[in-house]
Order: C-alpha cells, then structure tokens, then sequence
C-alpha cells in the first residue's frame, strides 16, 4: 500500500545542512496500523510530512499503491498534533469536515452524509454548530478526526495527535483510533514519542534510531486485536514488548553519542 | 535572507525611482503635473539649502511634538485613573465610545474662529486626534492586567500605588507604547493637515503655497519629505515599541482590532 | 430589571451631566464665538434642512463610501497578492512602507492637478488615503497565516480560490479590519478637507462657509453633525466587524479565560 524507499531529507538554510532523516525504508500493507516510534526529535514529522506529500525528499521516494507521491496525494489524509491551529477557528465543526469534500467535488447531499456519519463514529454528532474552540481540546482533535474520515482515505497519517491531551482523554481517543481502524479497514501510519501507545496501537512497530534517521527496529505486536486499557496494558507480552522498545530507543540515543563522538574526531564514517 | 530581502527592497525603490522618471518622460502623464522623479529631487535640493524650508520643518516638528507630548501624558493620566476606579471606568464608558470617533477636523472651522493660524490651532486638532489613541490602548493595557497577578499583589498587602506601579503599570507599558505610536503617526497627520488647511505655518502651509503658486516639482519634493518624516517617526516608534515589549511577546500576538 | 437601570445610569448619565453643564454654562453666552446651547440645538432643524441633507450631507457621505471601497477593494486583493508572494513582498515592501508614511491630507493638492476640483477629485483622495492602511494589513495577515492551518489546507488538496476564499482571507480577516478601521478614520479626514480645498458642496464644505460668513450657530450645528456622522459610521463599521469576525472574539474570549 505505502512503500518508503531510500528516504532522505536535508534541510539546508543559511549555509547550515541538517541532515534530519538519513535513509529510511519501510512499507506500510493495506488495512495495517502502524505505528512510528523514536527519540524525542529524530525527525519523525519530517518523516510523515515526506510521506504525506507536504515536503518534498533530498532523495528516495515514497509510493502510494504504487503511484509515486509528489505533493499531497487524494488518497491520503493528515491529522496534525497542533489540533487548535489545524482545525479552521473561523468555520464551525461541520464545516471544518466539509470543506475537503467540496475540494473534491462531491454533492451536497453526499457531503452531508459523509459528515454526519464521521461526526458520529467520533461521538460528536450535536457539535457540528459548535465553533472548534468552544469544544476541549480532546473533541477539537476528535473533529480533525473526523474531518479525516470523512475524507475516505485509503491512509490516514497521524503526527503525535495525542500529545497534547491529557491522559485519560488520550486513552479515551486511543481506543477511538482501535476501533475506528477495525471498522473501517482503513491504513494507519502514526506517529508517537510515547512507547506505550505505540504498543497499544500498533499491530507494528517501527522503531526509529535518533537523528539523522534510519530505521532501528521492526517488530511485530503479537497482542490480540481485541485490546482495552485495563488488561492489554497490565498483560505480561505488553510489558515484555514495550520493555524491548524502550531498550532499543535507549541504544539509538546511545547509538547517536557514539556517532557525534567519531564526528568530532573526524572520521566520521557513520553508524 | 535577510541580506537578499534588502537587496530586493533596494531594487523595488529603484523601480519605484525610475517609473517616477520614466512615467513623465515617455509622456504618460503630463509633466507639469507629475513632474520626472530627477526634477523632484532637483527641487528637493533647492529646498534643503532654503532656510525658510528648514523653518517650516521646524513648526511641524514643534508641532508635532509638543501635541503628542500633551496628548500621551494626558491619555496615560486619564487611562490610569479611570482604571484604578472601575466606577469611573463604567460610568465614561459611553461618552468615550462617543467623543473617540469624532473626527477631529470637524474642529477644523473652531480652531480658525479661536486661535487663527496660531500653534494652538494645530494643538488643539493633533491633542484631540491622538488623545483617544493612547487612552484607548491605556485602558486594553490594563484589562488585560493578569487577576492571579493583581490578588498576589493584594494578598501580600500592596496598596493602590504600589499596586499601579508594580502590577498594572508593567503589563499596560507595552500597550501604553503601542498607543503611543498609533498618536505619532496620527498627530503628524493631523499637524500637517491643520498647516494645509488653516496655514498655520509649516511643511503643509509650505504645500499649499507651491499648490497655489503652481510649483509642482517644489510640491512633491515637500510631500517626500513629509513622507520620509512619517517613515522616521513610525521606525522611531516601532523601534521604542519593540524595546518595551520585548519582554512579554507572548502577549502580543493578537490584533488589537 | 434593577440591572438594567444601572447599566441604563452609567450608559447616560455622564453623558446627561456634560449636556446640562454645557447648557448651564454657555446659557447667556454673549461670546460670539460660543453661542449658547439652546441657540445651537434651534438653529439645528433651520440649518439642517431636507434640502441641505439631499445637497450637502448625501454628496459628501456618498462620495466617502465610494472611495472607502475603491481603497477596501483594492487594498484587499493587492494586498493578498503581494502578501501570499514572498519576493514580490520584499520587492514592495519599501516603496509600500513610504507611500503609507506619507501624511494623505497632502493627496488632496496633487490630486487636485490631475482631477480637477470634481466628485472624481474628492473620490480619489479618499481611496488613495485609504488604501494604504488596508493594503498593508492585509500583506501582514495574509503573510501570517498559521502554518499548520496551511500545511492542513494543502494536505486535504484544498487550493486556488478555495483556499483563498476559505483559509487564507478569513485567517486574515482580523488584520484586515484593523486595516480597514484606521481607514475609516483618515476616509472622514479626507472627506472634510477635501471639501474645504475645493468644492461647492458638501460637509466640510459647507461648515467652512458658514465659519467665513460668522454664521457661528450654523457652524457648530455643523461641527455636531459631523461628529454624529463620525459616530454613527464607526457604529455601522463595529457591527459589520462583530458579524464578520465573531469567531475571532469569540476565539480570543475563551483563550483569555484558559491560557
């Protein structure tokens, strides 16, 4: 469905070259959720936004359902952390979610549908007259949910939705995300500093090493499909598998001091 | 970025420099109306070396200042006060939003009956023009006084005038200097305007006189001029403004509308 | 109801208190120059008349609303032109910043070499003072549009006039009022003295003939009139800006209650 190949991103501004992601490869199978998962700045959003079409690679490239990516596919919708700022202030809720279906030329009556049924597989079916801003942040960031939704995507890109909530909205929005994957069949890729949610969610992980980004680790979440945040979390193969993660992002941090100490002795050969 | 943006800058000008030359020349407009951008700065030069010029300069500045000083002390006084008590704060609230969108030229044909062509016709219009603009943002300045600051500040006792001085005036300032700013320009208009129109002596009287006397390309080198005054004083003020508010940007990032 | 009273009381009542001080004060008046407030509220209706308003008051408030717009219309979309590219802004920048530091009284006489003394005159004084500040806030706020809320326009393939129409003016919307309010000020500016320099009718126009002729009662009836059309034109432009932009106050109340 999603093939990343080779990719690699250099941000180059005022004679400075950051090299903020080396040389990643992964595929993503239709109707798989994903998750990402690295070190606090290792440029996991750069990452998504290459994927999503939003910024273009220094080199490599990414594929959807074999058609390369070159700017903001259809097929692909975006849900961003910064739920306040992505989600228009001035358009109340229902219109926020419309506005991409009439980009795409549906009918009014169609829009209408899509609308009402995304609302309400997020549970906020009575607050398409609400402003974004009068709704709390954890229904803000279900409305931009929803406005994903709507948009019948075959990939749905996610960047950290969760940091900015609180703990128990988080948990409630998680299993959201869970259940809204096994209803829809939808592909997931998404984001996260945080290694629990990443094991809750995925049914893979792909661990990240610290930046300039390659990939670290693939591994696959044996869970049950059927998960809640009472038992999968206190369940033994959780802690076994989120202990692994957490072992292997502390080793890419390391992975990196070693990489910076070779650098400054000037040999730097990479990793 | 910042060296490409000037050097784009610098290229607009020089654009803008030679369609002022290029425009008359090539006859698209009259040259005895717009005159060739070379004639205007000829003309400009004429007027630096006139003492007269210097004169007229002077008066506006004079002007000028003197009313900003007067309406920027008299704002802040009277925003501080109406603040401190909120009764007084309710009770001029309509006669505010009343008085501030008066336009003050309508005290144009007043000044002349009272005071003729004197300084005070031109401080009466730019005081009463640039008044409500610090006053204004004098009294959002102090709305927008944190309250867990204000019941800190009461908790541990402070009295109203250490309250003014510790509380209110520190988050006001940079309001205060936003005010300030929007009168400088306001009063330069209003103090050129009253030159202009009533011939108090300055830069506008100076404008009328060419006007009437037919000397165009003495005209426009008066209005650069009056415009290069306008960009010092905004950049002054801006910069005066940034200074006072470095502190909490944070603060600032909405518009006053 | 007792709410209401109060609320009625501070509304009015320094209002009420300055009339009656002005009236007390001025009444007996022999200063030519300050008549008394009775003779300036009788004079009212004899100067004002059904033909004066249709001669003088309409011409002059039609002649401000035309150049208002020309200079909102214009100001708008070059300004969204100029802001949404980055080169061209930096290339317009400077020559924008000096035009708008030019005092616009100072428009009015070399207006008045290109467009005689007309309504045409008076209308393009008005639009090329106004233009300005609109221009230049709608640079600032189109420039400024939240990044995330463009990177989300342009991941849901929303472009042209679309995001134009639905992200772009909108976002800047609040900066553009702000533009178009300073506006409303230097446009009644520029109606007056316009009128003043050259015209045979007019508000302005006619407030000045009566200040030469020493028809002091007229002039004040006319300096009150004015200020009420100040008044009324700022009240007219609030409510367009509370039904335009109710979202933004609406936005900026609740983040100033939970920061």
């Amino acid at each position: 469905m999603l093939d990343v190949r080779g990719l690699k991103k250099v941000y180059e501004s005022s004679g400075r070259r950051i090299e903020a992601v080396r040389d990643l490869t992964f595929t993503v199978e239709a109707g798989e959720l994903v998750c990402l998962v690295g070190p606090s700045g290792c440029g996991k959003t750069t990452l998504l936004k290459c994927v999503g079409g939003l910024l273009a690679p220094t080199a490599g490239q990414v594929a959807l359902a074999g058609r390369t990516v070159a700017g903001p596919p259809p097929g692909m919708a975006f849900v961003f952390q910064e739920y306040g700022r992505s989600l228009f202030p001035w358009m109340r809720v229902g219109r926020n979610v419309e506005l991409p279906l009439k980009q795409k030329g549906l009918g009014k009556d169609r829009r209408r549908e899509l609308v009402a049924d995304a609302l309400e597989s997020v549970g906020l079916a009575d607050a398409a007259g609400a402003y974004p801003w009068q709704l709390s942040g954890g229904m803000q960031q279900r409305v931009a949910i929803a406005r994903a939704l709507a948009y019948e995507p075959e990939v749905l890109l996610m960047d950290e939705p969760f940091a900015a909530v609180d703990a128990q909205t988080r948990a409630d929005l998680e299993d959201l995300v869970r259940r809204l994957w096994r209803e829809r069949g939808i592909t997931v890729l998404f984001v996260t500093h945080d290694i629990d949610e990443a094991v809750y969610l995925g049914e893979r992980v792909i661990v990240l090493s610290a930046s300039p980004t390659v990939v670290q680790e693939q591994l696959k979440v044996d869970l049950p499909a059927e998960r809640d945040q009472l038992h999968t979390r206190v369940a033994p193969r959780f802690a076994e598998l989120r202990t692994h993660v957490y072992a292997q992002i502390q080793a890419a941090k390391r992975g990196t001091a070693a990489m910076v100490d070779r650098a400054g002795e000037g040999t730097s050969k990479g990793a | 970025m910042k060296g490409a943006n000037a050097a784009l800058g610098a290229a607009g000008l020089a654009a803008f420099l030679a369609l002022g030359e290029a425009v008359p020349r090539l006859g698209l407009v009259k040259e005895e109306y717009f005159p060739p951008a070379g004639r205007i700065a000829g003309a400009l030069g004429d007027e630096l070396a006139d003492s007269a010029f210097w004169t007229a300069l002077g008066s506006t500045l004079t002007g000028w200042a003197l009313g900003l000083a007067l309406a920027v002390s008299a704002g802040i006084v009277a925003g501080v006060v109406l603040s401190v008590v909120p009764r007084l704060r309710r009770a001029t609230a309509s006669t505010i939003e009343f008085l501030r969108p008066i336009p003050s030229v309508a005290l144009i044909p007043l000044a002349v009956l009272l005071y003729g062509t004197e300084l005070r016709s031109v401080l009466l219009l730019v005081v009463y023009a640039s008044f409500w603009q610090v006053l204004i943002q004098v009294l959002y300045g102090v709305q927008d006084v944190d309250p867990v600051a204000e019941e800190t500040a009461r908790s541990y006792g402070l009295g109203t005038w250490a309250r003014i001085r510790y509380v209110l005036w520190p988050t006001a300032l940079p309001y205060v200097m936003t005010g300030v700013r929007l009168a400088a320009a306001v009063a330069l208009i209003l103090a050129v305007t009253a030159e202009l129109v009533i011939g108090a002596p300055g830069l506008g009287a100076r404008i009328a006189v060419t006007q009437a006397s037919q000397a165009v390309p003495e005209m426009y080198a008066l209005i650069v001029v009056a415009g290069l005054l306008g960009l010092l004083i905004d950049v002054g003020a801006r910069s005066v403004e940034r200074r006072a508010l470095a502190w909490h940007q944070s603060v600032r990032g909405e518009v006053a509308v | 109801m007792r709410g209401l009273l109060v609320r009625l009381l501070y509304a009015l009542g320094l209002p009420a208190v300055l009339v009656a001080v002005w009236w007390v004060a001025s009444e007996g008046s022999t200063d030519v120059y300050r008549p008394p407030l009775r003779t300036i509220l009788t004079a009212f209706p004899d100067v004002w008349t059904a033909d004066r308003w249709r001669g003088d008051v309409l011409p002059s408030v039609l002649r401000l609303l035309a150049g208002y717009a020309l200079a909102a219309g214009a100001g708008i979309a070059l300004g969204t032109l100029i802001g949404s590219h980055r080169r061209v802004r930096a290339v317009c920048e400077p020559v924008l910043e000096f035009l708008r530091a030019v005092p616009p009284p100072v428009l009015v006489p070399v207006i008045m070499l290109f467009a005689g003394i007309g309504d045409t005159m008076k209308i393009m004084v008005i639009a090329c003072g106004c233009v300005w500040p609109v221009l230049l806030n709608t640079v600032e706020g189109v420039r400024a549009v939240d990044p995330v809320a463009a990177e989300t326009a342009r991941s849901y393939g929303i472009t042209g006039a679309a995001r134009l129409r639905d992200v772009v003016l909108p976002s800047a919307g609040p900066q553009i009022f702000a533009g178009l309010r300073q506006a409303l000020s230097i446009g009644i500016i520029l109606m007056v003295i316009s009128e003043m320099f050259a015209a045979s009718n007019g508000l302005g126009f006619t407030i000045v003939q009566f200040q030469r002729g020493f028809a002091i009662p007229g002039m004040w009836t006319g300096i009150l009139l004015l200020g009420l059309l100040g008044f009324v034109l700022s009240l007219l432009f609030q409510l367009a800006e509370r039904r335009v932009l109710g979202w933004y106050h609406g936005l900026r109340a609740t983040t100033r209650r939970s920061p």
